[in-house]
């Protein structure tokens, strides 16, 4: 099968952050917007990752509310993003590694559940210990310095976004790297014949583990990011509507490439603003329809859409 | 000739039904033993035992000497003993060449995630793996598009990939046309001639097994029934009864 080269992919990448910088230009109040979709584009990149090992997580929104509230608490402490960022995602890294020890044992609908059950308790530890985490108030997180400089809020915003943006294309560029190595194409192996990967030597349950700790980073980045952008962090950003919104992205975006997240979840939070300033109480109607669409008609998701296109391009 | 790998007394039942019932064998040094027996007799069983898959209820395997019994076959494999499937465990999506690339990755340096699997010195030895089982032409097909003894001859280079000394192949001929069996046996048997290495396998083919077994076990409900020189063992008249189920008459012409 012929598949776009990596020249392409990096072409496509450059051109689609160009134009995000255009759009954030023009439209400024879209910058919040894209800052949030991007950083879930991060967070589904890291779902992309185990679902090349065939396995769906439904609770890796605890890894990006887990980093939410390690800036919301170390915000005070140390006001700097660029150390705020790393801490949250390595923090993040770190409670993959030990929730991942324990998932890595499991497969399919088990992993599935057991990464939800495990998100629950944490949405329900935020919730209940008021007293720390202020409950479903949740915490305001004051504007942290970037590089040292005291933003103003456009800068700040800026800033942000830049940062979002930057990131989005090293992890990209990284995971393909990843995902082209043998580890990486372990994964897929995993899938399908994991036996013949023991028989070769080769731990599968340890080659999970690195795809779940990337993962986890990866949703610390985006936890991170959207805790500086949005600057209030609340138990919502673990409930589990929110993992289910990383799947439904990762579906809609597809999974055949790194890019794929990124288109899925900038789709998607341009559907939502928008069906929800038409239609305020039942956009999920709209979203629902897009999913439905994309599955029934595009079941490689938005970025197979593209591979169509482009391989129908280099034919003509 | 010194003994590879020597199993004592290995005992493996699944509930009434038992798969190894005293085994006792030993495997020499770049032999080519052939087990044979009905289905049903264990045979699997053993190579599972051996590649620690399976864990036998009493006995020992030793392989150079050394215990291997307890160990995860991931190990197993790192101290020399790989396997081939009855069914080719092959990754449908990817590429021939890919699988083979795999293969030696496992071997050579897998835990990397930054040089891609197809980087030349990978791919160099996959391809040179590939052309020694005459399966270079088919590299770049998808390997789930392949005819079942294509299929075959990739999953048993996946195992010689691991540079193993003991190669167990479970049925390395089913499911393979007639006409094609002995020219895969042949190729196989050529290149792990060439590669020193020791082959167990499991066979219902005769015909196979007559030509290219140095020695052969018939196994019948879990015990050896004989062991010995090929030529001997199947032209005695109780194994000929018991397990090749032919009276009479000569194997090969």
């Amino acid at each position: 099968m012929s598949r776009p080269g990596g020249k392409q992919e990096a072409l496509l990448a450059l051109a689609g952050a160009a134009a995000l910088v255009a759009i954030a230009f023009g439209a400024p109040w879209l910058k919040f917007v894209l800052t949030i979709a991007l950083a879930k584009g991060l967070a589904v990149l890291g779902i992309l990752l185990l679902l090349r090992a065939g396995q769906v997580s439904f609770g890796h929104a605890l890894y990006v509310a887990f980093a939410a509230y390690v800036v919301a608490f170390l915000a005070p402490l140390v006001p700097e993003a660029l150390v705020l960022l790393p801490l949250a995602a390595l923090g993040a890294a770190l409670l993959g590694l030990v929730i991942g020890l324990f998932v890595s044992r499991y497969r399919e609908i088990f992993f599935g559940m057991m990464n939800l059950a495990l998100s629950m308790v944490f949405y329900s530890l935020l919730e209940k210990f008021y007293h720390f985490t202020r409950g479903t108030d949740g915490i305001r997180v004051q504007p942290p310095r970037v590089a040292g400089m005291a933003l103003t809020r456009d800068g700040y915003e800026w800033a942000l976004f830049g940062i979002a943006l930057g990131l989005c294309l090293v992890a990209g560029w990284l995971a393909r790297i990843y995902l082209a190595s043998p580890m990486g194409q372990a994964l897929s192996a995993i899938k399908t014949r994991e036996t013949r990967l023991e028989f070769m030597g080769i731990s599968a349950r340890a080659a999970l583990l690195f795809a779940y700790v990337a993962s986890a980073f990866l949703a610390g980045c985006a936890g991170a990011i959207i805790a500086m952008t949005t600057r209030h962090v609340t138990p919502l950003l673990g409930y589990w509507t929110a993992s289910g919104e990383l799947v439904f992205i990762a579906v809609l975006g597809g999974a055949g490439a790194v890019l794929g997240p990124f288109l899925g979840a900038i789709a998607f939070e341009l559907v939502r603003v928008y069906a929800a300033a038409t239609l305020a109480d039942s956009w999920q109607l709209i979203l629902g329809s897009v999913l439905l669409g994309v599955i029934l008609f595009a079941s490689r998701g938005l970025w197979g859409v593209i591979e169509a296109l482009l391989r129908r391009g280099r034919r003509a | 000739m010194s003994v590879l790998l020597s199993a004592r007394g290995l005992r493996l039942a699944f509930g009434g039904v038992r798969a190894a019932d005293g085994i006792d064998l030993d495997v020499m040094q770049g032999e080519f033993l052939a087990i044979i027996g009905p289905n049903g007799a264990g045979k699997t069983s053993f190579i599972n035992m051996t590649t620690g898959y399976l864990r036998p209820q009493a006995g020992s395997i030793a392989f150079d000497g050394q215990p291997i019994l307890g160990l995860p076959p991931r190990k197993i494999v790192r101290r020399g003993i790989a396997r081939s499937f009855q069914l080719p465990q092959l990754s449908g999506e990817h590429t021939v060449l890919e699988n083979a690339a795999l293969a030696v990755a496992a071997h050579a340096g897998f835990w990397s995630p930054w040089r891609a699997l197809l980087r030349p010195e990978y791919r160099r030895d996959a391809e040179a793996l590939l052309d020694s089982f005459g399966l270079l032409p088919l590299a770049h097909a998808r390997a789930d598009a392949l005819n079942e003894g294509a299929r075959k001859l990739t999953d048993i280079a996946m195992a010689v990939a691991l540079k193993p000394r003991l190669l167990l192949m479970d049925e390395p001929t089913s499911g393979v046309a007639a006409s094609e069996k002995m020219a895969i046996v042949e190729t196989l048997v050529r290149v792990l001639r060439q590669a020193g290495v020791t082959a167990v396998f499991v066979e219902h083919d005769m015909d196979v097994v007559a030509r290219f077994a140095d020695r052969v076990a018939v196994w019948s409900q879990g015990q050896i029934l004989a062991l010995g020189p090929a030529a001997q063992v199947l032209e005695d008249p109780e194994v000929r009864r018991e397990v090749i189920g032919i009276e009479a008459g000569p194997l090969l012409p």
